[in-house]
Formats: C-alpha cells, structure tokens, sequence
C-alpha cells in the first residue's frame, strides 16, 4: 500500500508500559487517514476555532451578546444541554442489551454507544459551563472549598449524575479496550457491577435533568409530572436513533462489521420509544388544549403564538409533523428494515426531537413571563457560533473515540512487547478513507 | 506573608513619583493597618501568592512608583477577594475584612471613598410591605428613587420595581401593561406594583447550586453578588419576575453613585450575576424606610416591622382585607395588597 502504511506497520520494537503503548497506538490511528477523514476532522476544528473566537467576545463583553435576557433567561445553551442529556442517557440502550441481558449481537456497537454518551457528556458540560456569568468563578460549586447546596438544589444533583455518568463511560470502555490491547479477556467481575450501575445511571441522568425543570412551580410549562417519563421516551427514541446512522456510517466506511441484527433491534426500540413519546406527547396537548388555562399559555405560544408573537411556531409544527411522520414509517416493518429508508427518517427524527425537546421545551417555558408579559427570544451569530462549536467539539471526540475503539475491538491493534514481526498485516484498514 | 504588600503601598512614595500629575494618592491607605492585624486562614493560605501576584504587577507597571505600588496593592486585592469564601458562612470579622477590602478596592479604582456596611440582621426585625392600589396613581417616582438608591445599570435601564397598569375589573396581571407611557392616572385603570416580595418560602434560594443567594433572619433574601456563578436558575425558579442579571458589565455614571452601600444590597455589582431588590438593606437595618416607601407621593407604599405590634404594616394586616400574589404557589410573600 502507500509509504505511509509501511511506516505504520514497521515491526520495531515497542518498549514501555502498554497503557503507553495504547496511548501511542491509538494517537497514530486518529492522526492517520485519508483525505476525507482529514477534511472532515479540519472542518470540525475550523467550526471549533470560530466558536472560541465568539466565546472569547461573550466572556469580553457579557452574556448580552446573546439573544437571552431578563424574561428568556435560558436559550440556545440549555436547550442544546437538555437534548444532549438525553443522547447521553441513550448509550443505555445498547449496553442493557449487550451486558445486562447478554444478547449476543450487541457487544460490537456497545462500545460505539458508549463514545457516543462521552461525547454528548462533554458536549452537556460545555453548554453548561458558555451558559455560565461567572465561569471564572465554578470553583464555588466544589466540596470542601466551595458551597455545594446539595441536596436542596436540583443543580448539584445533575452535577452529581453528569460527572459519575462520565466516568462510568470513560472507565468501562477504557477497561475493557485496554485489556483487549494486553491480549486478555476483560474480567467480568471487574467491570459488570459498573456496567449495571451505569445502566441505573442513565436512567437517573435524564429524570434529574427533567426534574430540574420540573421542579419549578413558577413555571406551569416545565411543572408537569409527564416530563421526566416524556424526557426519558424522547431520548430513547433520538439516542438510538442517532446511533443507528453512526453505526451505518462506520459499516459502510470501515471494515468492522455490525450484524444487521444490532441495527434491527436498534430501530425497534427507536421506533417504541418514538410511539410512546407521542401518546405522551398527545396527552400533554390533550390536557394543555381541551380547556385551556392560563397555565396553558405557554403552549399556546408555542403552537398557535400569544399576544402576535410566535417565533417558534413553523420550527414547533414541523417538528411535530416529522415526529408522526417518522413514527408512522418507522412502525411498518418493511420500511424500518430497509436501510435506505431507516438512515435518513432517524435523521430526520433525529431533528424533530432537537426542536421539540431543545428550543421548543425551554423557551417556551420563560414565555409569558411570570408577570404575564411576552417578550421573544431569538439566539444571535454569537450564540449559534458557539453552539456548532460545541457540537464540533463532541462529533471531534466521538470521532476520536471510535476511531481508536475500532481496530482495538477488531483485534488489529494489539500491544507487541517483542521483537516478534506482527501477525497483522491488516493496520492499514481505516486509512483509506 | 500578606503583611509584607501594605508596606509596598508605604514605601512607594518615596521613590520619585512626586509630579502630581499620575492622579495617585501618596499617602498609605488607612484600612491597610487593620488588614496587617486580621488573621484569617484563607489570606494566610493564599497570601505568599498574593506576593507574588502583587510583586509581579509592581514590576510590570514602571515610571510612577506610588501608581505600581498601588497596581500592587489592587493585585492582592483582587487575588484575596478571588479567593473569599461565601458571605453567608463567613465569621463576622471575615465580614468586615472582605468589605475593608471593597472600599479600598474603589477607591484605589475610583479615588472616593464608599462606604459598604456589613450590619447583620437586627433580632426581634421582620420586614413585611403593604401596597395601596387604591392610592397608586402609576407615578414611578418609586421606580426612579430605587434605581438611584441602589446603583442600578443605566445601561440596560435596570428596574426592580415594576408598576403595571391595570383594566378596572381583572386582576390578572398579563392583562395589564407594564410599559405604560403616557399621562397618570388614566381613567378606567388602578396601578399595581410588584418587585421582589421577599417569601418566606422562597423558591429561588432553594435552587442555587452555590448558596449564592438566601434568605437573612430578618426576611431579606439577599445575593452574595461575588459568590453567584450567574447559572440564572434562580430567575426562573421565581414566579414573581423579581429577579435580575448583569448581561452586561453595568455602568452607573460616578457622580450618580450612592456611596452608602451594603455588601449584600447597593454596593456595585459586576458583568454576569444575579441582582434583586433587598427592601434597600443598607437603608431599612439602620431603621429607615426604603427609598420607594420614601418617594412615593400618594402614600400606597406601608413597610415595617411584622414582629412589632404597633408598626403600620401590622395596622393594616389587621385592618384592611389583604391579598398576596399567587397566594397557590405556597411561597409566603412578606409583601400584600389592599384597597381603602
């Protein structure tokens, strides 16, 4: 093949500790690869130093460069880090078929699901931390040095979640890479009580992010006891959905192949979820609309707009246009089971719960305000720059992740302590895209 | 440790500054002597990187040595306050030294002098308000004294105090209009005004991931504008819409600065944190009234102490058929409406 390869699959001698020799392998596998691999990781970087640049005038001048004010006080940010929560929780999806109820075709996408959780986390804490005033100022949150209102504060409970959720995604996925790398089966014992307690967790990290709102009396839109079930049956339906068009990306780009089985069964479990999220979904629009109350105001905002305003209304109708749209094909077997037709309506599914479940849960929340007064919201350059930044950030570490996971998982990246000429001559496989 | 930066501060005169002309101050801060004596863990921890922080600014800052030992002074200055624990668990004394601090820090800033108390909550004090709407005519003058009093952005035209004008025959307050710009009193119309209510179950402070914002002994719900993150949950944990935030860093134009100021209510605050209306603690824990009681002309506005028996407010809790805001959400506002 090309000089590079011959470099890449040269037989010296690889001294030092494995987790060295992991950490090395794996940055030669994500630093190399084809044109398209390299375009698509400078785009992600040039999207990355655009929204450094727009962070960098919001933290000069103030979160007035956004769109957000004293009535709409939360916006782009946290709509994007509710959604994210929900992709996050997803990966739950995967791993309790493959771990918990050891279903045979699942272990190959597990590990794909759980880069996903890592990115969307990360993604999560950087809205979070954009969204802040004082960010310079966090500090104040920590144990022992700081004021953790904790258990008052439903904030600190999803700082709890989001944290242990991260690490419970870095650490399985790292034991069990690291140990395929040695040459050694991971232990069960070792990493199955994590696994089911991560199962617990994911579950968990979406009812906090629902209670958060949730819990709030001042606002009727969010002061709902569907919205933690809702959250949960929306992110189980986008999760996957998602994770069913990587997987089809990466079988169709690289050699590593997912069972057509995975994927079947991740489409039914988007398909229930999405089914579920509209019956719920109907009877929030039953109760909002069969007699409407001022606590219904919000949503009549949001879908028929108050007082002339009503930004959000053709984003609101098409969203739900494409979600029945999606569920309705999804839940024919043929279609669902035709690839041709499933990538693009998760895509599109994908997208209709981001607005639903983004800009359409928060903002319509803070309108009317509590006083009555409706007063729109729409996010400025600054805003969006920083928001697909953020999204560059998770797609650059999702990449990273399932860039190094794959050639571990697929057995050709194995830590060779000796001077034996490597069985492999099979390095070179992702590098030609 | 510490005590090595006010000496800087003292020496520095001497070395050739003399013109005049740099605007700095050459004689040694008073304030400075008392720091020397404060003894508190944190200062002691961070102090010997203050030095360094301060020795680093002294030396970037060259030709004026009063103005480099004060761009010294200001360096450790902002490192302690950096570095300050949350007002609501701080001892007395550890009080006294942030707000020393503060005032030094203006004026090093701003050459005047404020005055920032740091007066606790006077025992046996409730505060409670009571709003006429039969008397409020929907003047403002409530709304003007309040944003002078306590140093509110005129950038942004920061209000505390909303006035809504009101149909005859609803109370609901989306019905009514709080940009109301014309002459007052229009027919058909009463006035209705709101601002922070002070519950007694508050919503907002439960939420605060930092305790950055919370309920005194004597009912106030105050914000620790230095300790809040600016996370804005609290803005929408309350039903009222009493809160507000510094989208921007905020600007009150020198001249127009109160001087008489308290850490936890007037004192100036900065880009990114919450505010809120703290029935002007720097006036009502010296016994005053606050400045929108005092500046109302028709009398609508009652505030006193519910814990004593014969004040005004209790007269009229006593008295007049009163009602509160969303009575349902159980937050006990400390604030009611009546009518004569």
């Amino acid at each position: 093949m090309s000089a590079r390869t011959k470099v890449h699959d040269e037989n010296r001698p690889r001294l030092g500790h494995p987790a060295l020799g992991l950490f090395r392998d794996a940055l030669r596998e994500v630093t190399t690869g084809g044109p398209l691999y390299h375009l698509w990781m400078g785009a992600l970087t040039l999207l990355m130093l655009g929204g450094t640049w727009a962070y960098v005038q919001q933290l000069r001048h103030g979160l007035a460069v956004t769109g957000m004010n004293d009535h709409v006080s939360w916006g782009l940010y946290i709509s994007n880090f509710t959604f994210l929560v929900g992709l996050a929780a997803a990966a739950v999806m995967l791993v309790l078929p493959a771990y918990v109820l050891h279903d045979e075709d699942f272990p190959r996408a597990v590990l794909i699901g759980e880069g996903v959780a890592v990115s969307a986390l990360l993604m999560c804490l950087a809205f979070v931390t954009v969204d802040m005033g004082g960010p310079q100022r966090l500090w104040h949150m920590l144990p022992g040095i700081g004021y953790f209102n904790w258990p008052d504060s439903m904030l600190t409970w999803d700082v709890i979640v989001l944290n242990g959720y991260l690490a419970l995604n870095l650490l399985i996925p790292a034991y069990i890479l690291y140990s395929r790398y040695c040459g050694r089966q991971p232990n069960k014992r070792w990493y199955v009580p994590f696994v089911f307690l991560s199962v617990a967790w994911a579950f968990g990290i979406h009812l906090v992010t629902a209670f958060l709102y949730a819990a709030l009396p001042a606002r009727p839109f969010w002061n709902n006891a569907l919205l933690g079930p809702r959250f949960l049956a929306s992110a189980f339906s986008a999760g996957p959905a998602f994770i069913i068009v990587l997987l089809l990306i990466i079988r169709r780009q690289t050699p590593y192949s997912i069972p057509d089985d995975t994927i079947r069964k991740l489409a039914l479990i988007t398909t229930v979820a999405a089914q579920v999220n509209l019956i719920m979904l109907i009877s929030e629009l039953f109760k909002e609309f069969y007699h409407p109350t001022h606590h219904s105001e919000s949503a009549i905002y949001l879908f028929f707009g108050l007082d002339g305003q009503g930004k959000l209304i053709p984003w609101m109708w098409t969203a739900i246009g494409l979600n029945i749209l999606c569920t309705a094909l999804l839940s024919f077997h043929p279609v669902r089971r035709n690839h041709r037709f499933l990538m693009p309506l998760c895509v599109l599914l994908f997208g209709a719960i981001w607005v639903e479940k983004g800009m359409g849960l928060i903002v319509p929340g803070f309108i009317p305000s509590p006083l009555g007064e409706v007063v729109e919201y729409a996010p400025t350059g600054i805003e969006m720059m920083i928001t697909v930044a953020i999204w560059a950030m998770g797609l650059f570490v999702m990449t990273v992740l399932v860039r190094a996971a794959i050639p571990i998982e697929m057995g050709v990246l194995r830590w060779q302590p000796s001077e034996a000429p490597s069985a492999d001559s099979d390095s070179s496989h992702l590098h030609n895209i | 440790m510490s005590a090595r930066l006010p000496i800087l501060g003292q020496e520095a005169p001497n070395h050739g500054c003399g013109s005049g002309t740099c605007g700095c101050s050459s004689e040694a801060p008073p304030v400075v002597e008392e720091r020397l004596d404060t003894d508190v863990s944190r200062r002691q921890f961070f102090g010997l990187f203050g030095s360094l922080t301060a020795g680093v600014a002294a030396v970037a800052s060259s030709g004026c040595g009063t103005k480099s030992a004060e761009a010294a002074e200001k360096a450790s200055l902002d490192w302690e306050e950096y570095f300050k624990g949350n007002y609501q668990v701080m001892t007395d004394e550890e009080k006294r030294a942030t707000v020393e601090r503060l005032e030094r820090r203006w004026e090093l800033e701003h050459g005047s002098r404020v005055e920032i108390s740091d007066q606790n909550a006077v025992p046996g004090v409730l505060y409670g308000y009571a709003f006429n709407i039969s008397k409020c005519q929907g003047y403002m003058d409530c709304v003007d004294a309040c944003v002078k009093e306590n140093n509110l952005d005129r950038e942004s035209g920061m209000q505390y105090i909303r006035i809504f004008e009101m149909d005859e025959g609803t109370m609901q307050l989306g019905d009514g209009d709080g940009r109301f710009y014309h002459e007052v009193p229009a027919a058909g119309h009463f006035y209705l005004g709101t601002q922070c209510f002070q519950c007694d179950n508050p919503p907002c402070t439960k939420v605060c991931p930092v305790g950055a914002t919370w309920k005194e002994p004597d009912g106030i719900v105050v914000v620790d504008y230095d300790w809040c993150i600016g996370c804005r949950y609290c803005q929408a944990a309350c039903p009222y819409w009493a809160r507000r935030f510094n989208w921007q860093e905020p600007f009150v134009p020198e001249d127009e600065v109160n001087q008489e100021q308290h850490y936890l209510g007037n004192r100036l605050r900065k880009k990114g944190v919450m505010e809120k209306c703290t029935y002007c603690i720097q006036r009502t824990r010296k016994g005053r009234n606050p400045a929108c009681a005092e500046a109302c002309p028709t009398g609508a506005r009652i505030f006193g102490n519910l814990l004593d028996p014969d004040s005004e407010i209790r007269w009229v809790l006593a008295n007049k058929k009163v009602f509160r805001l969303k009575e349902d959400l159980g937050t006990e506002p400390k604030f009611w409406y009546f009518m004569d």
